[in-house]
Parts: structure tokens; sequence; C-alpha cells
């Protein structure tokens, strides 16, 4: 290898600032070749099925009281294109962080004359994965601002804080030791462009949530709830991580 | 540095066992006790108690289940005395501050621990002696 390899070499190797502006490469490209045909094929992808069942919620009023998505806003592909990309955000005046699912709920609650929709339910994941599909192959778009400045410092410290009875940071697998194997699995860079994702041991759709609370199990910390803001700081920390990485909703994780 | 809300209440929940550190060892078992290294062998295997195997490697064990964010164990029993490999896993970070290697046998200094484990070391002091019997059999000559 000659020096300027070298430096390049070495370079690529250190941990990246959340500011940054290189793009780090999606968690499935850490997959074998299979699972990424799988993931990338529309008629195969087990995900779909969800996204299908997303659709027909999209265009279905629940009761003669409520009214369908549709109704409010038309062709998804259409209306829809692009958003899932700059989610999560601050709704302007209300210093509330809301991710894709908080929004839809929300829409539920004050438009749709209906109740929040359950986390994890197969029609909220149904419906996101619905929402967020309409973004694919879009690069994700949230940056920080004065509205989300707060949230994200409690992001970021968050994922730089040991803990749990075994003692690691999330920067402790996700940054400093992406493309190490642990057990069975490759470390990636903790990305949230896919979710929500099947993940082959879920037999199921998953949030993004749910995979935190999968990593908070393994080094034995402390869970938090679905959608609490705990969770919400570290979604838009991951996701400002994610600027510029392309939406692959929904993906494939073992 | 992580926060620790009660770090006295919990070592002495906890009941943990005094230890002497000498040099970069722990020469004396735990409350003398004596290990055993089958049940050694079973603590670092079981996914429920040591589950070692998520960051090293085991010799006769398949690759596709083995980590490699710390060294591979083979010939450990060699390399290092039964004391250097009882502090290693009783407290990594004596030895090396920023390892990733959990504390096995320390209650203080640790944050937002699961509620099921506070106050409770990863390993009991019987595990750890199991373990370091186990390990100080392992050469590097199969
Ligand atoms: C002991 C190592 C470890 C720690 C600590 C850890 N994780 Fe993970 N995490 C993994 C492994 C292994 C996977 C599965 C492989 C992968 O996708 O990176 C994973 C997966 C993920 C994924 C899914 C990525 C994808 O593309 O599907 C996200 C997001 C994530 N972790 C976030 C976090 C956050 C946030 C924290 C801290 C609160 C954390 N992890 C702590 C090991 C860890
Ligand atoms: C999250 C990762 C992780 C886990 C889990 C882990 N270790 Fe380690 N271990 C390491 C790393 C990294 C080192 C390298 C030393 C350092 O970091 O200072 C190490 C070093 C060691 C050493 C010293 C090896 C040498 O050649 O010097 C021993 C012995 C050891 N570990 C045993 C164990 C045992 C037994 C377990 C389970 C009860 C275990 N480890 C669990 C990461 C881990």
């Amino acid at each position: 290898m000659n020096w300027r390899a070298l430096c390049f070499a070495l370079i690529a190797t250190l941990p990246s600032a959340a500011t940054s502006t290189e793009i780090l490469p999606s968690g499935t490209t850490f997959l074998s070749q299979g699972l990424q045909a799988q993931a990338a094929d529309a008629g195969a992808n087990p995900g779909m099925l969800w996204v299908a069942d997303g659709e027909r919620l999209w265009n279905t009023a629940e009761s003669a009281a409520s009214s369908s998505c549709a109704s409010c806003h038309g062709d998804a592909e259409v209306s829809m294109r692009g958003v899932a990309t700059r989610y999560p955000l601050v709704i302007p005046g209300s210093n509330q962080l809301l991710n894709l699912e908080g929004r839809i709920n929300t829409c539920r609650v004050q438009r749709q004359n209906a109740l929040a929709y359950a986390h994890e339910s197969d029609e909220l994941l149904s419906l996101s994965a619905f929402v967020a599909r309409q973004s694919l192959h879009m690069p994700l778009k949230v940056t920080v601002n004065d509205a989300n400045a707060e949230f994200f410092a409690a992001g970021e410290a968050a994922f730089h804080q040991r803990r749990g009875q075994l003692n690691l940071s999330c920067a402790n697998c996700h940054v400093e030791r992406v493309g190490l194997r642990l057990r069975g699995d490759v470390i990636t860079h903790a990305l949230p462009n896919a979710f929500p994702i099947y993940r082959l041991e879920w037999q199921g759709l998953g949030s993004l949530h749910r995979r935190l609370r999968a990593c908070a199990l393994g080094v034995r910390a402390e869970m938090f709830d679905y959608g609490s803001e705990a969770y919400l700081n570290l979604e838009l920390y991951l996701t400002v991580r994610a600027n510029g990485v392309a939406v692959e909703t929904p993906g494939i994780r073992k | 540095m992580a926060a620790c809300f009660s770090c006295d209440a919990h070592a002495s929940e906890a009941g943990l066992l005094a230890y002497d550190i000498v040099g970069d060892a722990v020469p004396a078992a735990l409350g003398g006790l004596l290990g055993d290294p089958e049940r050694g062998r079973e603590i670092v295997l079981d996914r429920r108690s040591g589950n070692c195997l998520i960051c090293h490697a085991l010799p006769a064990i398949d690759q596709h289940f083995q980590g490699e964010l710390g060294p591979a164990l083979a010939g450990v029993g060699e390399r290092l005395s039964t004391g250097q490999i009882r502090l290693r896993l009783i407290d990594q970070s004596r030895i090396n501050a920023t390892t990733i290697m959990p504390p096995y046998y320390r209650v203080d200094a640790l944050s937002h621990v699961a509620p099921e484990y506070i106050g409770q070391t990863a390993l009991q002091a019987q595990q750890i002696e199991d373990v370091v019997a186990y390990l100080s059999t392992l050469s590097s000559s199969p």
C-alpha cells in the first residue's frame, strides 16, 4: 500500500462526527447478497405485505364518523412523496418532536375522529411502512436547526453514554466497531433508513424503537417505552447521522 | 463519567466480596472459592450468563457464532496468569479505562441498568472462579 492509500485507509476507519458531510453506508450493504436481493425485490420482500395493507388502510375510513387518509391527502404517491425523509421533526410552535408513527397517530386523533393505533400494531406498522415507501430511494433530509437542537443534543448524549449492566454505549458498537462480528451479526452504523424493517428473528415487521429496545436488552439496560422522548431523541440523532442515505423501507434484517 | 446514584448501597446490597489487586492481577480467589472448569465452560458459552462469545472466539466452535470484538481466547491460559485473568473478568477497566469488555464483578459507576439487574454483578463470585478455572486450562496447542 502506498502512503496515500494508507492515509485514506486510516481516515476511513476514524469515527465520523455526526455533523460531518460524509454519507454513511446503509445497513443493508452489510447483509448477504441473497438478503440484499430479496429486500430490493418488491415481489420477494415479505415487508411488502405490510405495505400493501397500509395502502388499503390509507384508502379506508374506519367508520361513518371518520374519514380516510386519502380523503384529505389524495394519492399517496404524490402527497406522501418525500415526507418520510423529513421526520422526525418538530411541528412549528409545538416544541414536541414527532416521528412518522406519531404524525400518523396525530392525524388519527385530530383529523379522523379515530383512536390512536397502538405502538407496534400491524395497522401502525403498515401505514408507516406504506407512507415511508413513497420516499423509496430518496435521501434522508433531517439536519439540526433551532427547533430540534435541544432534542438532538439529548439524543447525541444518550448515544454516547455507556449504559446497562454490560456498560456499553451505542457508539462503542455502532461507531467504534462497525464491520466487526458480534456473534452472528455484523455491526452496522445503526441508520434508521430502512425502518420499519422485516426481521427474520421477529418473523414480522418492527419499528426502530423495537430495535432500540433489543439493543438495550442486549446490554441489560433499562428499556424505554415505544414513542418515548428518550427514543425520539435517539431517533432524531440517528436520522441526522443518516442524512443523505436513501430510504429503503421496508428493509430486511436477520 | 457514568452516573451512580447510590454506589455504596449497591455494593453492600450485592454483598461483593473484597479483593486485593496486585499489579495487574487479583492473585487470590474471590472468597477463597474453588473454581470448576467444566461449569466455567458452560458459563462462557451460555447466552444467558457469560455470553462471552458475542465478543470472543473460542477454539472448536463454529466461526459464525463467535464475536471478534475482543481477542480470541485460545491460549489465554498460557498468556496470562490465573490472577491476571481474574482481574480482567472482575473489572477490565482497571487495566484499560476505555475498554468495552463489561465489568463482570462490579456494580458501581453503571448507568440505566435494567431494574432486574440493579445492584447485581453480571457474574457471581463462584461463577467468576469457575470461568477463571476454565480459561486457565486454555493453551494454544489443542
Ligand atoms: C453490544 C453492541 C451493541 C450496542 C451497545 C448497541 N447495539 Fe445496536 N445493534 C447491535 C447489533 C449487533 C445490531 C444488528 C446488526 C446491525 O444492524 O448493526 C444492532 C442493530 C441496531 C440498529 C438497526 C440498524 C439496521 O440497519 O437495521 C439500530 C438502529 C441500532 N442498533 C441502534 C442502537 C442504539 C441507538 C444503541 C444504544 C442505545 C445501540 N444500538 C446499542 C449491537 C449493539
Ligand atoms: C462487549 C465485548 C466483550 C465481552 C462481552 C467480553 N469481553 Fe473479554 N475482552 C474484550 C476486549 C475488547 C478485550 C481486550 C482487552 C481490553 O479491551 O482492554 C477483552 C479481553 C479479555 C481477556 C484478556 C485476553 C488477553 O489475551 O489478554 C480475557 C481473559 C477475557 N476478555 C475474557 C472474557 C470472558 C470470560 C468473557 C465473558 C464472561 C468476556 N471476556 C466478555 C471484550 C469483551
